[in-house]
């Protein structure tokens, strides 16, 4: 069965050697371990595009092939960020502590342990108090379960709400934008017990961990690589069989679908709450990467963005997804990051800084009129040509 | 007999100076002698001393009073050191100083700054002393010395105040300013009454009175302190509290240590310290030091220490709870007089019920004005989503656009007034144009597909928003209202609206009234609706979908440009102006229904008055009530997927 799938799924395969040699080859390129030519912080934006490429699988699967036009599943990404940001933050707090305590002449209780991290960690909010949210955070095992249960649990209530009153279409994406919203906006509060608009800071730095940052990054990418490797076998196994049929037909004909007799509101949410779990896990290992993260993160325009990609990246075939994501993301933080050339018009000079939104918001607004399949459209011409040849042999 | 005659005429022209003397005397007596009788205190010129000094000058009727506490306050009263009597001294050249008698006004002689001795009041007896001149001021022939005078009072009234107050009402002749010194005058009663029956009239004279001065007047009548005794004392008793109920128990026992009444509880901290001072070779007590981790083991140590008396015994829970029951708990009110008090609680409580109704009216028009903004963002959606589908996710830039629009407008026509009144036909122009470029050149291509709608215009949306930083700076520019604008309108002290949200209120129901008009009443709406609902049927009639969709696009983003005059006159114009209604702009179009303008009028005052309610029951925290809002709105959304007003039949499309 497993053998069937690859061998009905070339593609896959293609992916997982070009995911492996990409990884070797920064790697061996690496400061980490190899001849140092790729920077650290390099490394960082490549682990953290690693993980913008498996939300972006996830955003296809529920956009390209489920026809559901998520703009909440930032808010997935984030919390899944936030919850391994929680243990991080208090492990790393309570190592801290328990050093400077140990200073002193009596030994601390634990007590007054918890009592000077919840000052550490809470200080900047006015407050001491281990809200009831943290109640977890000293467990890394609890911590990591939460990171795929607390958005899958968001997901799965706020689908059930969803789909059960049947609200589709347009509907549905200004929906999950208001869900992305207003949890950004409880966020942002002070009181809502992670540190409002604050956030969580130095996730970079893995509590008893004495590597340095080189290797420590290095693991990062090795991890997002074998994540987004993962995820995207599993997207490509969901929409292969029976199960990718429903959703595809959903996609296309709804009601049809319905009427014979397929439960279209739990195959829609099955598959909601499966991407909102991988928009988590991919979360949790791009703000350790990120090292901190903060309600803006959460805010509605990065799920939108997340749609850009997989629409410039093009629907519907998995792939397209990671290229939009790995080539909008890392083309922006190339813009935005100073390192463009200025472009001098003679009249006026281009700072891309201040141009690279617009250029993309253009450029978006081109690909959605005269592209509609994206890059991945490019891919398919290549192919058919390919294939012309073959045949006319 | 001649020196008789002028015998008398002496005698008599004696006994009329001197009559007259004395008649002058009567009138104008002497100042210079009380200062005499306060000289010290007056030389030494300290705070803490003065009091005395400054009563006898203000309450001594003489008419030089004023001037003496005037001049002592400006610093130009001197003391001639010889024989300690002062005087008004005048510089006139070098170290020359003229002094001038306050009694007679006559200048007393030039004199050497050696000889003299300046009184220099520090800021705090200047204060006293302007307090002491307050009773002047209020018979000051000036009026706005008066209303000054009676400012003064009202920010900082004192007992002593009530009786020139009361002294200068009869005389007062402005009735503005009489009603105020009436009001002023039940108000000090209220604080400062002779009797309790006195006070108890002048709190039910103001019964019902919505002022918040009088608030602030019965407050401190009603303030009270709280304390512990083992009996409860005659005392004018608000409450007695019983701890775990009124008060906390932790509360209660801190309440206990400040009297003295209880030993304090010796706090984790405290016991730490305590243990850290007596290691003895690596142990407490007994107890090695590294076992101090646990609390048991802690409280065991201090426990030995304790009962060594090297250390306060520990309080128990038993202690606690024994001191707890043997003390009664209660508020006392500061003021002593039980039927004053009580009035003024019944008063107060009245006015409380009266404020809330105020409050609740208050509420009301501010969440009417929240909901017509609301209703003026969405409306130009209403058009082009709710009418024509078109998801416009570059609605809000263009709310933004012509916000800039009327700032631009303001560069070039400094008149306000005038600025508005071109702006806002501007404004539609501007965005009326983009509207329709936008229709022609993307969405014309995506009546299809709605979803990719959705995405382009964001793809435009995000392009405008960035060129809009791009030419006007991040900062927020200033789009500034008319004149007459300006201010509010106050019914009562808890009431009020500024004009600025009247008129966007009536700019919303103009707005609801042109739509109506145009889709009612006019051939483009007949065509739009026509359109809308059949085009291909539409187009047989001779309809031109093409043109009809383009023009309909257009008069939705030329009112978003108008609304965005509007917003832009009561926030900040930034670049992100937009983006900050457009999630509430949807929500409004959604929950409201769509394809139906009473709908999009519906969904604007629901989501406005929820909004301005939950921020009343919390109201410290806005943020918190955008996201109940939102999950409210998405729940809401469960039971009325099509919003509150819901087309039926065909025209509800899919």
């Amino acid at each position: 069965m497993q053998r069937s799938f690859i061998a009905r799924n070339p593609s896959v395969l293609i992916f997982l050697s070009l995911l492996a040699l990409f990884t070797l080859v920064v790697t061996v390129l690496s400061e980490g371990v190899g001849s140092g030519l790729i920077s650290t912080s390099f490394i960082k934006t490549l682990g953290k595009t690693l993980c913008l490429c498996l939300i972006a699988v996830a955003m296809d699967l529920i956009w390209g092939f489920a026809g559901i036009l998520s703009l909440g599943h930032f808010a997935f990404f984030g919390l899944g960020g936030y919850m391994i940001g929680m243990w991080l933050m208090y492990e790393r707090t309570r190592l801290i502590v328990v050093d400077s305590l140990s200073q002193t002449e009596i030994p601390p209780t634990e007590a007054e342990v918890v009592d000077a991290i919840g000052t550490q960690i809470f200080g900047v909010v006015g407050s001491s108090e281990f809200p009831l949210i943290w109640g977890f955070a000293d467990s890394l095992t609890l911590q990591l379960m939460l990171v795929v249960l607390v958005p899958g649990l968001l997901a799965l209530v706020f689908g059930w709400l969803a789909f059960r009153s049947r609200v589709t279409g347009v509907y549905l994406s200004i929906l999950t934008q208001a869900m992305t919203l207003a949890l950004a906006l409880y966020l942002f509060q002070n009181d809502s017990g992670l540190r409002g608009n604050n956030g969580l800071s130095g996730l970079q730095n893995l509590p008893g961990v004495t590597a340095s940052q080189d290797l420590v990054s290095l693991w990062f990418l090795w991890a997002s690589a074998f994540a987004l490797g993962a995820g995207y076998l599993l997207a490509a196994w969901v929409v292969s069989g029976k199960f990718g049929s429903v959703i595809r037909g959903i996609r296309d004909n709804e009601a049809r679908v319905r009427f014979l007799g397929y439960s279209v509101e739990a195959y829609k949410l099955a598959i909601f709450t499966l991407t909102a779990c991988i928009a988590a896990i991919a979360g949790a290992l791009y703000y350790p990467q990120a090292g901190i993260i903060n309600p803006a993160e959460i805010a509605p325009i990065a799920s939108i963005y997340l749609a850009v990609w997989v629409a410039i990246g093009g629907r519907g075939r998995l792939y397209g997804a990671v290229i939009g994501a790995a080539f909008v993301s890392l083309l922006s933080t190339w813009f935005t990051g100073g390192q463009a050339p200025d472009l001098p018009l003679g009249f006026y000079t281009v700072k891309w800084v201040d141009w690279w939104l617009v250029l993309l918001g253009l450029s978006f607004v081109a690909v959605t009129l005269f592209a509609p399949k994206g890059i991945g459209g490019l891919i398919d011409l290549i192919a058919q040509r390919a294939s012309k040849k073959e045949t006319g042999q | 007999m001649r020196h008789i005659y002028v015998a008398i005429w002496a005698f008599a022209a004696l006994l009329i100076s001197c009559v007259s003397l004395s008649a002058e005397t009567a009138d104008h007596p002497a100042i210079q002698p009380l200062l005499q009788e306060h000289q010290a205190v007056i030389a030494k010129s300290s705070r803490k001393t003065i009091g005395p000094a400054i009563d006898a000058i203000a309450g001594s009727g003489l008419p030089q009073a004023q001037k003496v506490l005037q001049v002592w306050a400006a610093k130009n009263m001197w003391m001639r050191k010889s024989d300690g009597v002062f005087f008004i001294g005048e510089k006139v050249e070098g170290k020359t100083y003229r002094l001038t008698d306050f009694d007679s006004g006559a200048v007393v002689g030039e004199f050497q700054k050696g000889d003299l001795k300046q009184l220099k009041p520090n800021s705090g007896i200047r204060a006293l002393i302007g307090t002491a001149l307050v009773q002047f001021q209020l018979s000051d022939p000036d009026p706005v010395a008066r209303a000054d005078a009676l400012q003064s009072i009202a920010r900082d009234p004192s007992a002593d105040q009530l009786t020139p107050l009361r002294g200068s009402i009869a005389s007062e002749a402005d009735p503005a300013l009489k009603a105020q010194k009436l009001r002023l005058e039940r108000l000090l009663t209220i604080r400062f009454g002779a009797s309790d029956a006195e006070r108890i009239s002048a709190i039910e004279d103001m019964a019902g009175d919505l002022g918040v001065d009088l608030r602030a007047t019965l407050n401190p009548v009603l303030a009270t302190t709280r304390e512990a005794a083992t009996t409860l004392p005659s005392a004018n008793i608000a409450g007695v509290l019983i701890p775990g109920e009124g008060i906390s128990r932790d509360e209660a026992y801190a309440l206990l240590v400040a009297n003295d009444l209880a030993p304090a509880q010796i706090s984790s901290d405290d016991m730490r310290t305590a243990l850290a001072a007596h290691i003895d070779g690596g142990r407490v007590a007994d107890v090695p030091v590294a076992q101090l981790n646990d609390p048991a083991m802690r409280a065991r140590a201090y426990a030995s220490l304790a009962a060594e008396g090297k250390v306060p015994p520990l309080v128990s829970d038993a202690d606690v709870a024994a001191s707890l029951s043997a003390h009664v708990f209660y508020d006392r009110y500061l003021d002593p007089a039980a039927p004053v008090t009580e009035a003024a609680a019944k008063a107060l409580k009245d006015i409380e019920l009266k404020v809330g109704v105020n409050q609740a009216l208050d509420l009301g028009l501010d969440a009417l004005s929240l909901a017509s903004i609301y209703f003026l963002a969405a409306i130009g959606l209403a058009i082009t989503f709710g009418v024509m589908g078109v998801i416009n996710m570059a609605h809000g830039e263009f709310i933004m656009m012509g916000a800039y629009t009327g700032y631009v407008v303001q560069q070039f026509v400094p008149d306000h007034t005038l600025s508005i009144i071109l702006a806002i036909p501007l404004a539609f122009a501007v965005t009326f144009a983009a509207g329709v470029a936008m229709e022609r050149l993307v969405i014309r291509h995506l009546y299809s597909r709605p979803l990719e709608t959705l995405l382009a215009t964001f793809g435009i949306s995000i392009a405008l928003q960035q060129l809009a930083k791009n030419i006007f700076g991040t900062q927020a520019r200033p789009l500034t209202a008319p004149g007459w604008l300006d201010g509010a309108w106050v019914m009562n002290d808890v009431v009020s609206i500024s004009y600025i949200r009247i008129a966007i209120f009536v700019l919303a129901l103009i707005f609801l009234c042109v739509f109506l008009f145009i889709m009612k009443r006019t051939r483009l709406g007949l065509d739009t609706r026509a359109v809308t609902q059949n085009p291909g049927m539409a187009a047989q009639m001779g309809i031109n979908p093409g043109r009809v969709n383009m023009l309909t696009f257009g008069l939705g983003s030329g009112i978003a440009g108008i609304a965005g005059v509007a917003i832009g006159l009561f926030a900040k114009v930034t670049s992100e102006l937009g983006s900050d209604y457009i999630v509430q702009s949807f929500m409004t179009v959604v929950v409201g229904g769509v394809g139906n303008i009473w709908g999009t009028l519906a969904g604007a005052a629901m989501i406005g008055f929820l909004q301005k309610g939950i921020e009343w029951m919390n109201p410290s925290n806005t943020l918190a009530a955008q996201t109940y809002m939102i999950i409210f709105i998405i729940i809401f959304i469960q039971f009325r997927p099509r919003g509150i007003i819901a087309l039926k039949g065909r025209a509800a499309g899919d």
